[in-house]
């Protein structure tokens, strides 16, 4: 079992709940603004148990807050996708769409895990995460199949994440399952809602690379990061 | 002196006591997050499980549970976290559902959807949006008496 494996599943979920924590206030609906925080708070919940399970079995007296708030861009092991900008609502959504239909297949793998603590954590996750998905293809296809606007930012959210999707399905060892056995349920799963959503799947499948081994990190991490650590590096003994 | 340690019947009766802060109506033990009260020598051990990984409710909840039991005279208390098996609406007592319908919150239903508007009783409903006031719930109107109201999911 590897603490690197445990560390991307809780940097997934941190770097998106912050992300999508960002939209708190600004959304363009009540009922948006409302879905969008419980969606940030799940994803931070489940940072919490991956972190601390991280923590524990690296055995160093770090914490899931030290991993969290102690460490730089070249630490995090996210994967790029979850990094990038909010942008505009379609952007946010599209996002988190390929997010969420990764994270359950991903998930419903680790209900299996031989490990009881890593299959408690996704057996905890699976269950809102099923919400997570549902929401977000309710919305690709609401917006894409939406007005002449809605469409076109919808596929210009989709032609500008895609290249992030390759990623989600590059794996080595450290990971705590084969992450490329999922494609095949990810490609069937995404290209119904696309097609319901009359959005047309990009041709290439060139993919970024460079988020889950820490080697290459977009900028947007760093910038990300310092809004969300500044309190913790400033004052390193707060407590709340 | 003698002590006699109060029974774990004593004790469930306490937290059946106990509200939820976010839905006062109903008790910790209706909401079906306390998943067993048992003494391991001295100490009092309570294992609470989680409703959503995320819930800020979590740490108010052990507070209460801790100050409920303090004021009954438990001096030694160790509150156990679990989660799995994963908290499921299942574990709800009927009793809580129609606590929660009285209360204006349509109470979980396996069909995914709350089966009548808990202000009218009119099975006229709509969804309104997947999620609510809290993780719990999820927000949906009756287009009968045009009320809007929370429905909590059922997971």
């Amino acid at each position: 079992m590897s603490v690197t494996g445990l560390i991307r599943m809780g940097d997934n979920t941190l770097v998106l709940g912050q992300r999508v924590s960002e939209w708190c206030g600004h959304a363009p609906a009540l009922e948006e603004d409302i879905a969008l925080a419980n969606t940030a708070l799940d994803l931070i919940g489940q940072t919490q148990l991956w972190l601390r399970l991280a923590a524990e079995r690296e055995g160093e007296g770090r914490t899931a807050d030290t991993l969290a708030y102690h460490r730089d861009a070249w630490d995090f092991r996210n994967l790029l996708l979850v990094e990038q900008p909010n942008r505009d609502f379609g952007v946010t959504m599209m996002r988190q769409f390929l997010f969420d239909s990764w994270h359950l297949e991903a998930l419903t793998k680790l209900v299996e895990h031989d490990d009881t603590e890593i299959s408690a954590i996704a057996q905890k996750s699976v269950k809102e995460v099923t919400y997570h998905r549902e929401r977000s293809g309710d919305m690709i296809i609401a917006l894409g199949d939406g007005t002449e606007e809605s469409h076109a930012r919808m596929q210009s959210a989709l032609d500008r994440l895609w290249p992030y999707v390759g990623e989600m399905f590059s794996t080595d060892t450290d990971d705590l399952i084969d992450m490329a056995a999922l494609r095949p349920a990810f490609d069937a799963h995404v290209g119904a809602v696309l097609a319901e959503a009359t959005l047309t799947r990009p041709e290439s499948d060139f993919a970024h690379l460079g988020g889950k081994t820490g080697a290459r990190h977009t900028e947007h991490l760093g910038h990300m990061l310092a809004t969300m650590q500044v309190l913790p590096r400033s004052y390193p003994d707060a407590t709340w | 002196m003698v002590t006699t340690r109060p029974s774990v019947q004593d004790v469930w009766t306490w937290l059946a006591d106990v509200p939820d802060p976010e839905i006062p109506v109903i008790s910790l033990v209706d909401l079906g997050i306390i998943r067993d009260v048992q003494w391991q020598g001295d100490t009092l051990e309570v294992t609470v499980t989680p409703t959503y990984s995320g819930c800020p409710a979590t740490s108010i909840i052990n507070i209460e549970i801790e100050a409920a039991l303090r004021a009954n005279g438990i001096e030694n208390l160790s509150l156990k976290r679990q989660i799995a098996p994963p908290w499921t609406t299942d574990w709800m007592s009927d009793a809580g559902k129609a606590k929660l319908e009285g209360y204006g919150i349509a109470p979980p239903q396996p069909a995914g959807g709350p089966d009548r508007c808990p202000h009218c009783q009119s099975t006229h409903v709509k969804k309104i949006s997947q999620f609510g006031s809290t993780p719990c719930k999820a927000q949906w109107r009756c287009t009968d008496c045009l009320e809007p109201f929370d429905y909590f999911k059922c997971i």
